[in-house]
């Protein structure tokens, strides 16, 4: 008796697992849009009443105040919107910058905390357990008042080398004055990169064939360095420098890096290096030891069994959580603030108060700091695709 | 610091949810009554201005008017929590309700006044923006600082100032932008800056109380700006602002009167009708100024303001600020 037994899915049933589910997900995102909606409508409501100006026309406005460092050229008379920039430049700047020497300083450290040597390891581990467990926040005070207090006043500067001075305004040093030969140069090194890259691709491959070596790193290395190099030495040597010299107050001309700066990017490089230190060394142990057991009987040396056996296996296990230390890396940049350092936050502060509009200037930072997060979350996960074991 | 940004956003997100009392009419003198105190925002520490002593307990000039609004609206000058708020918090902390005045070393700006919901009470110190240096520099003026690295503190008219001096005299500098004061003079004090600028009354207030020797350094007779400090309410609630005006055209009063904490009780005698009045001894003055629907200025709370805080005040404002004490004076008998 069909009539008796109804077809499933066609009567509106409360037990369906699917009709619940997308019964509740429709109620969940309903729910989450009404409340985000309801907070936007209320703020501009309770931001007109009390006669608070809304909205990010201030951006176009002239920002009349000055930053301290810049990347790119800014003045007071620029708009709110160019000060953002700068701050954003700022705090990518410093933030890739630390990135780079964390991973370096990082891996150093989490290798030598696995050395047969025993100062070694243990000179490691000091500086593992020392600098992971002091709050970064005292740890850029303790940099910043070191760079500050133990260097002389300018006049006094200490020269390192010739135009090479350091004194309480940070560390001053001659650059090269631009020549037309100095663009044919990094055309040169562009070639040099590419052609390492090919002679390394050509090489494994070579080796995958044949089992013969090449020493590709080392050919790498003198076409990268060794291109540009033959560049300037056929166009006449063309490097004149800016000196730095003494002139009222400060320093005036060479290439400059500040304290702020300074005690910012060692902090952060430091802290996080030591973070990173634990991860390379947990990602070395996880790889079997019988690996490197194994790589010994067939007679390759320490530092080859290293960088040919274990550390293409530990980096599968390292790079997640390397990603989340870069993103730490990058949002503790904005502890710039306590010690002057004219990142993101600082700059937005300065426009918050001065236009008053705190919830568009949070918002941007929140913005800003979510957008790079997000990239460098892709970059990082397309890498560690890249690196992940091929199962065949 | 960390700290301090999510006072901030915490402050933005209270806007978001409407948790503050917004400023409609007349609910802040219903607020303070109902909570027993006025909630009011003072400097983190500004030595003569607002610093708490060994005992915990607030003093200084700033501190003075709250507790002179305590003394008007509860008769007892000590019904005051005080709030600590740095130039970059204290705004939000005023629009989103956390504080009902700010008492705060504030500049009265006309972009403050129009685009920020906020109203200023009269200017009660009249300060102008100056520069120290260390006597070794042998700088003699202001207009010999091009090239010269700047300590200062973000969220103040000061930063804006001293980029305008700058490029008005078509000078170069570089700023050091330190949010905390500790850091921001002890960055000056070990030399990280030639210059340190902010309003003079602090520049001098830190010269004696940081330096570890004041006398090698000075603070230039250049003055870039005009910086009336004025206390601060919320746009849109009369009654508030009407109490808090009157309150500190009565404290100037009683200055140019010289009426004191010491004298009130003599004073009350006193055949001046001016005074007299203001202090409630023939009622009429006194009563319609505070004319609000509750009546908050009495007699006996009226002559609690002398009793209890203008010693303080009259004992602070500077000498060379007596005519404008005066203009204002002029313009409360009108």
């Amino acid at each position: 008796m069909a009539t008796l037994a109804p077809r499933p899915g066609r009567v509106l049933r409360w037990n369906d697992p699917r009709i619940r589910s997308v019964v509740w997900q429709i109620l969940f995102v309903g729910i989450v849009v009404a409340l985000v909606a309801f907070l936007v409508h209320n703020t501009l409501v309770n931001l007109r009443r009390q006669n608070i100006a809304s909205g990010f026309g201030f951006l176009d406005r002239e920002a009349a105040f000055g930053i301290g460092e810049s990347l790119i050229a800014y003045s007071p008379a620029d708009t709110y919107a160019r000060a953002f920039l700068v701050g954003l430049l700022n705090t990518l700047y410093v933030s890739a910058l630390g990135i780079v020497l964390a991973t370096v300083l990082g891996t150093v450290m989490g290798i030598a905390r696995l050395s047969s040597n025993w100062l070694i390891r243990k000179l490691a581990q000091i500086y593992v357990e020392t600098f992971r467990n002091i709050p970064l926040l005292l740890q850029l005070f303790f940099w910043w008042a070191m760079l500050r207090i133990s260097a002389p006043a300018p006049r006094q500067a200490w020269e390192l080398l010739p135009g090479v001075l350091v004194s309480n305004r940070g560390f001053v040093f001659p650059v090269p004055i631009a020549d037309p030969a100095h663009r044919w140069m990094l055309l040169a090194l562009a070639f040099g990169v590419i052609g390492a890259i090919g002679v390394s691709r050509w090489a494994k491959r070579r080796q995958a064939l044949t089992g013969a070596q090449f020493p590709s790193g080392w050919v790498g290395l003198a076409l990268i360095v060794g291109l540009p190099l033959l560049v300037f030495l056929a166009a006449g040597m063309p490097l004149e420098l800016n000196w730095p010299e003494l002139k009222g107050f400060n320093f005036v001309g060479g290439g400059a890096v500040s304290p702020e700066f300074a005690a910012l990017l060692i902090g952060l490089t430091v802290y996080t290096g030591s973070f990173i230190a634990e991860i390379v060394r947990a990602g070395i142990l996880a790889v079997s030891w019988g690996q490197s057991e194994a790589a010994s009987a067939l007679g390759l040396r320490p530092g080859q069994r290293m960088r040919l056996i274990v550390l293409p296996q530990a980096l599968r296990v390292i790079v997640p959580p390397m990603t989340s230390e870069y993103l730490s890396l990058t949002k503790n940049s904005s502890l710039a603030v306590a010690i002057g350092y004219p990142d993101l936050v600082s700059v937005a502060n300065t426009t918050m108060n001065q236009t008053g509009q705190a919830v568009e200037g949070i918002a941007m930072i929140m913005a800003v700091y979510l957008a790079i997060s997000l990239l460098i979350s892709l970059f990082m996960n397309l890498y560690n695709r890249a690196v992940a074991l091929v199962e065949r | 610091m960390t700290i301090r940004r999510r006072v901030g956003a915490l402050a933005a997100v209270c806007i978001a949810l409407g948790v503050g009392t917004a400023a409609q009419a007349g609910p802040t003198l219903d607020k303070v009554k109902q909570a027993g105190q006025i909630s009011c925002g003072v400097p983190t520490g500004i030595a003569g201005f607002a610093a708490p002593d060994s005992q915990g307990r607030w003093a200084g000039f700033d501190v003075d008017v709250c507790r002179a609004l305590s003394a008007a609206i509860f008769g007892n000058a000590d019904k005051v929590k005080y709030v600590p708020l740095t130039a970059q918090q204290r705004f939000t902390a005023l629009q989103s309700g956390e504080v009902d005045v700010l008492s705060n070393n504030t500049t009265d700006t006309l972009q403050r006044d129009t685009a920020l919901g906020l109203n200023f009470a009269p200017v009660v110190f009249y300060d102008g923006q100056g520069f120290m240096v260390p006597k070794k520099l042998g700088v003699k003026g202001a207009k010999e600082l091009n090239g010269a690295t700047i300590c200062v503190a973000p969220g103040t008219t000061t930063e804006l100032n001293l980029a305008d001096y700058f490029r008005g005299n078509k000078m170069d500098f570089k700023p050091v932008v330190i949010e905390k004061v500790d850091e921001l003079y002890a960055a000056f004090f070990s030399g990280r800056c030639d210059v340190i600028t902010g309003d003079a009354s602090g520049l001098a207030a830190q010269r004696l109380g940081r330096a570890s020797n004041p006398d090698d350094y000075t603070v230039l007779p250049d003055r870039i700006s005009k910086e009336p400090l004025a206390p601060v309410v919320r746009h849109g609630d009369d009654e508030w602002n009407d109490i808090v005006r009157w309150v500190v055209y009565a404290l100037i009063e009683a200055e140019e009167k010289g009426v004191t904490q010491k004298n009130v009780d003599d004073m009350l005698k006193s055949e001046e009708p001016n005074i007299k009045r203001m202090l409630g001894v023939t009622p009429a003055w006194v009563r319609r100024s505070g004319s609000t629907r509750n009546g908050p200025i009495t007699r006996s709370s009226s002559s609690a303001i002398m009793a209890r805080s203008s010693t303080a005040l009259s004992a602070r404002i500077p000498s060379s600020n007596s005519s404008a004490a005066s203009t204002i004076c002029g313009r409360t008998a009108a």
